[in-house]
C-alpha cells in the first residue's frame, strides 16, 4: 500500500517542478486534471497486479492444479478466468470455425434436366472428379444483450464468395417470440434448416433439386425477415411465418417493392421415454415469381430457356425420429427421417424465350409435382455411421397448354437409392463413402460414387435437432 | 356454428397458456444441479433435468422436448465450462425465453463458482476435446456442491422474493448436514487416501483430489476419444510400471474397455453413479456419496 502512496507523492512532486512560473491558471488545473487521471490509470493497474497477484496464489493452494497454467505462460485465452464469466460459445468473441469439405465424385456425363419438372437448373452431381466443395466460414456472438447475430459465408472452391447466411435474432422479445432478419434458410420442410456440412448424405434429396430448385449441395434461402413462437406446453410446439424478397427459386429474385415469397410452418415434438425422440412439419412456401427461368430439353432435343410466371405453392411435411439407448447417442444411435414435398403452380410458361429452337411461345400452364424421401442412419459404433435413402418424385397433374406441342410431358416417374458409410474419427472430423443408383428419365440410369471428407476447424459449434 | 369455432380456439388457448403454477420452474442441465434444487427449494419449485446421469451431458442433442421446457423455465442451472455446448446455446436462442439468457438472475454456472482443474494452458484439439474453462465433472466434489449451493440459495431468493427467508433457511439445513456428511464421508474414505487408479474418462479428477486418489492413466487416450485396443494396451504397459488398484468409470461409460483392462490386469473394474441416478442407491445427493464411497471402498477391500 505504501509503494501506492509513494507513487502518488512523486507524481505530485513533478508538476511542481516543471511548472513554468508565468503559467496561467487554467494551465495549471489542466496540469492538475492530468495528474489526476494518470494517478488513477496507475491505481487502476495496481490493483489489477494485486488481484493477480492473489488469484495465482489461491491457485497455488489447489495442490492437483499442477496441469493449470503457470503465472508466465501467457495462455491463448487470456485470464484463465476463473470469474464470473459465463461460458460464451467460445472464449474469442465471436465464435469463428471454418468447414473443410471436398470431394471425389465418379459419375457418368450428360445433362440431367427431368423432363416435365421445371427447376432451376440440372440435377447434380456438379462437378467430377477431385474438387472442393464449399469452405464455409462461420462467425456468431452476441450483439449486444438483445440480440444474437450469425454470419456464414460460403468461399466456393472456384473463387467467388457467397453470404448462405447472415442474419440478427431477437433475444429480448420473450413470451416465446423469436424474430430473425437478414438472409437465412428458408423454413421449408426439415432438411433445409440445416446446413449442407451436417447432412447425412453429400447431396439434397432430387425432390429438393427439382421442386425447391435448390443446388445439389445447397439451401433453399431468403433475404427477409421470420418470425416464430414457441408454444408454453409440455409438448414443444412451435409456430412460425417469414416475408421475403423470393432470392431463390421457386420465386425469382428481381427488383420490386413489396414481397416476393412467403413462408408458414408448424412443427411439434417432444420425447417418448428416455431412448425416442421425434420432431414433425408442416410447411408452406408461396411465391409470385415473373419470368423465372428454367432450362429444359425440347422434343427436338434442344436445350431452351422457359420462363414462367404466376403463383408458385409449396407444402411440405417432414418428420425426424431419433433412438439411442437411454438417451445416450454417444455409442450407438439411430435416425429415420422423411419429407414430402408438393408444388402446386399456374399461369403462363413462355417456351424458348431466348429463340434457342422453334421461337418463343407463350401458353397457359399448371401442374401439380410431388416428391418425397425416407432415409435411415444408423450409429453402430461410436466412430461409425450407416445410412440408406430412396427418393422419388411424381407429376400428379402437368398441362402444358400449347407448348405440349414443343416440351416433353413427365411421364416418367424419377427415383434414386443411396447408400452411405461414414467414419467419424472425432466429433469434428467426418470421411464419407456414398454411392447412388438413378433412373431420371425414361431411358437413362446412372451410378454415382462419392468420396468426401468435412472438417470443422475452430469453436465448438451447436447443431440443431 | 361461428360460437362454437370460438369456444373452441378459447378451449385450445386455455390449453396451451397452462395456468401459472404457484412453484418455480427450475431447469437443470445435469441431474446433480436438479437434486440441489429440490433440496433447496422443496415443493417451491419444480426441477426438471435435460439429461440423466446415463447420459453423456456433451453428447446429447438440442432436442424439441427441451425447447419447450427451457421456455417455460424461471431459473436455468447448468456445469457450464463448454460442457453443454453443443446444445444449450440452441435451446437459448429458440426458448423466447428472456428471464434464462446469460447475465440475467435466471441463469446460473456451476462451474463458475468453483475452483477448477486442468485448466489448458494451449487450446489445440489435437489435445482431444478439451474445455478451455477447465474440467467440468466439478460435482464429484461434494465440497463443490456446497459451493453452489450458496450460489442457488440466493439466486433462488432472488427469484421468488416473497419465499427468500424460506429459501434461506432451507440452504441452512442443508449446508449443516452437508458439512457434517462431508467429515463423515472424508473419515470414511480415509483407507482409500493414495491408492492409485485408472480412470476411463477424465471425469473424476476432483473427486480424486478431495479423497487423495492418484489417478495414474486413463482408458481414452485424449478426452473425448473412445478407448481403443492400441491405447488399453499402453496403459497395460504403463499399469507393469506403475500398478493401480482399480479401473474407475461413470454409469454412461461404455463397460465393455474396463472390463477389458480389469480381465488383463486382474484388478477390479468399479462403476461409480458418477451423479444422481447412476446407480439404483444414489437417489439424491447425499446417497449419492454414500453410494460413491462404498462402491469404491468395496472394489478396494476386494484388489
Amino acid at each position: 500500500m505504501y509503494k501506492r502512496t509513494f507513487l502518488a507523492l512523486g507524481l505530485a512532486s513533478l508538476p511542481g517542478v516543471v511548472q513554468p512560473a508565468t503559467a496561467g491558471q487554467s494551465e495549471l488545473e489542466q496540469t492538475r486534471t492530468e495528474m489526476r487521471e494518470m494517478r488513477q490509470a496507475y491505481e487502476t493497474r495496481i490493483e489489477a497486479l494485486e488481484n493477480r497477484i492473489e488469484e495465482l496464489e489461491a491457485r497455488q493452494e489447489t495442490p492437483a492444479a499442477e496441469t493449470a497454467a503457470p503465472a508466465e505462460t501467457p495462455a491463448p485465452t487470456a485470464e484463465p478466468a476463473q470469474g464470473t464469466a459465463p461460458t460464451a460459445a467460445n472464449a474469442f468473441n465471436p465464435a469463428i470455425s471454418q468447414i473443410l469439405e471436398g470431394t471425389y465424385t465418379h459419375a457418368p456425363d450428360g445433362t440431367r434436366l427431368l423432363p416435365g419438372f421445371f427447376s432451376a437448373g440440372e440435377i447434380g452431381p456438379e462437378k467430377r472428379g477431385f474438387s472442393l466443395a464449399e469452405s464455409e466460414l462461420a462467425l456468431s456472438a452476441s450483439i449486444d444483450p438483445y440480440l444474437y447475430g450469425t454470419a456464414a459465408i460460403a468461399l466456393e472452391p472456384g473463387g467467388e464468395v457467397a453470404v448462405e447466411e447472415a442474419y440478427f435474432q431477437t433475444l429480448g422479445l420473450g413470451h416465446g417470440f423469436t424474430v430473425k432478419g437478414g438472409r437465412f434458410f428458408t423454413a421449408i420442410g426439415y432438411l433445409n434448416e440445416i446446413h449442407q456440412h451436417a447432412w447425412d448424405f453429400f447431396d439434397a434429396p432430387i425432390a429438393y433439386q427439382a421442386l425447391l430448385g435448390t443446388e445439389a449441395a445447397g439451401n433453399h434461402g431468403e433475404d427477409g425477415v421470420q418470425l416464430r413462437w414457441v408454444a408454453p406446453t409440455d409438448t414443444f410446439l412451435e409456430l412460425g411465418a417469414e416475408l421475403g424478397r423470393g432470392k431463390d427459386f421457386t420465386s425469382n429474385d428481381r427488383n420490386k417493392n413489396g414481397i416476393g415469397a412467403a413462408g408458414l410452418f408448424a412443427h411439434v415434438g417432444g420425447d417418448i421415454g428416455a431412448s425416442h425422440s421425434y420432431r414433425a412439419g408442416l410447411s408452406w412456401l408461396g411465391a409470385w415469381p415473373k419470368d423465372r427461368g428454367s432450362a429444359a430439353v425440347d422434343l427436338d432435343n434442344v436445350e431452351v430457356l422457359n420462363l414462367f410466371e404466376g403463383d408458385s405453392y409449396v407444402y411440405a411435411a417432414d418428420f425426424v425420429w431419433k433412438w439411442a439407448p437411454n438417451g445416450d447417442p454417444s455409442y450407438r444411435n439411430f435416425k429415420l427421417q422423411g419429407e414430402l414435398l408438393w408444388r402446386d403452380e399456374h399461369g403462363m410458361l413462355t417456351y424458348d424465350a431466348e429463340g434457342a429452337s422453334g421461337g418463343a411461345n407463350r401458353s397457359g400452364y399448371s401442374s401439380d409435382q410431388l416428391g418425397g424421401y425416407l432415409q435411415a442412419v444408423y450409429q453402430f459404433q461410436p466412430r461409425w455411421r450407416a445410412g440408406l435413402r430412396g427418393e422419388w418424385l411424381h407429376s400428379a397433374h402437368l398441362d402444358l397448354g400449347d407448348n405440349a406441342e414443343t416440351l416433353p410431358d413427365a411421364d416418367h416417374d424419377p427415383s434414386k437409392y443411396s447408400v452411405m458409410l461414414d467414419y467419424n474419427p472425432s466429433e469434428f472430423s467426418r470421411f464419407r463413402w456414398q454411392f447412388a443408383y438413378q433412373e431420371l428419365t425414361d431411358n437413362e440410369s446412372d451410378q454415382q460414387v462419392i468420396l468426401q471428407y468435412v472438417h470443422s476447424l475452430g469453436s465448438h459449434g451447436a447443431h440443431q435437432f | 356454428m361461428k360460437r362454437s369455432v370460438v369456444s373452441l380456439i378459447a378451449f385450445a388457448i386455455a390449453l396451451l397458456a397452462e395456468p401459472a403454477l404457484a412453484a418455480m420452474k427450475v431447469f437443470a442441465c445435469e441431474p446433480e444441479w436438479a437434486a440441489l434444487a429440490e433440496a433447496l427449494g422443496g415443493d417451491r419449485i419444480e426441477a426438471y433435468t435435460a439429461t440423466t446421469a446415463l447420459q453423456n451431458p456433451h453428447r446429447i442433442q438440442a432436442r424439441p422436448s427441451l425447447i419447450a421446457k427451457v421456455r417455460s423455465a424461471d431459473l436455468l442451472i447448468c456445469t457450464g465450462a463448454e460442457l453443454e455446448v453443443g446444445w444449450l446455446p440452441i435451446l437459448l436462442r429458440q426458448s423466447g425465453n428472456t428471464g434464462i439468457q446469460p447475465y440475467t438472475p435466471g441463469y446460473l454456472e456451476a462451474a463458475l463458482l468453483v475452483p477448477r482443474l486442468e485448466m489448458p494452458t494451449v487450446l489445440d484439439r489435437a489435445a482431444g476435446d478439451v474445455h478451455p474453462q477447465g474440467n467440468p465433472h466439478i460435482q464429484t466434489d461434494p465440497r463443490n456442491i456446497a459451493r453452489v449451493a450458496v450460489a442457488l440459495a440466493e439466486r433462488l431468493a432472488q427469484l421468488d422474493p416473497d419465499h427468500a427467508a424460506e429459501y434461506r433457511a432451507r440452504h441452512q439445513d442443508f449446508s449443516a448436514r452437508w458439512q457434517a456428511a462431508i467429515a463423515r464421508w472424508e473419515k470414511q474414505a480415509a483407507p482409500l487416501k493414495g491408492i492409485t487408479v485408472v480412470a476411463q474418462h477424465k471425469y473424476w479428477v476432483y473427486l480424486f483430489q478431495w479423497l487423495g486418489l492418484r489417478e495414474v492413466a486413463t482408458l481414452e487416450s485424449k478426452p473425448g476419444i473412445e478407448p481403443s485396443v492400441s491405447h488399453l494396451e499402453t496403459v497395460l504397459t504403463t499399469l507393469q510400471k506403475d500398478p493401480a488398484k482399480l479401473i474407475i468409470r461413470t454409469a454412461y461409460n461404455d463397460a465393455r474397455p474396463s472390463e477389458y483392462l480389469a480381465e488383463k490386469a486382474k484388478i477390479p473394474a468399479v462403476m461409480l453413479p458418477g451423479t444422481v441416478g447412476g446407480t439404483e442407491q444414489a437417489r439424491d445427493l447425499f446417497s449419492l456419496f454414500d453410494d460413491t464411497i462404498h462402491r469404491l471402498l468395496a472394489a478396494a477391500a476386494s484388489s
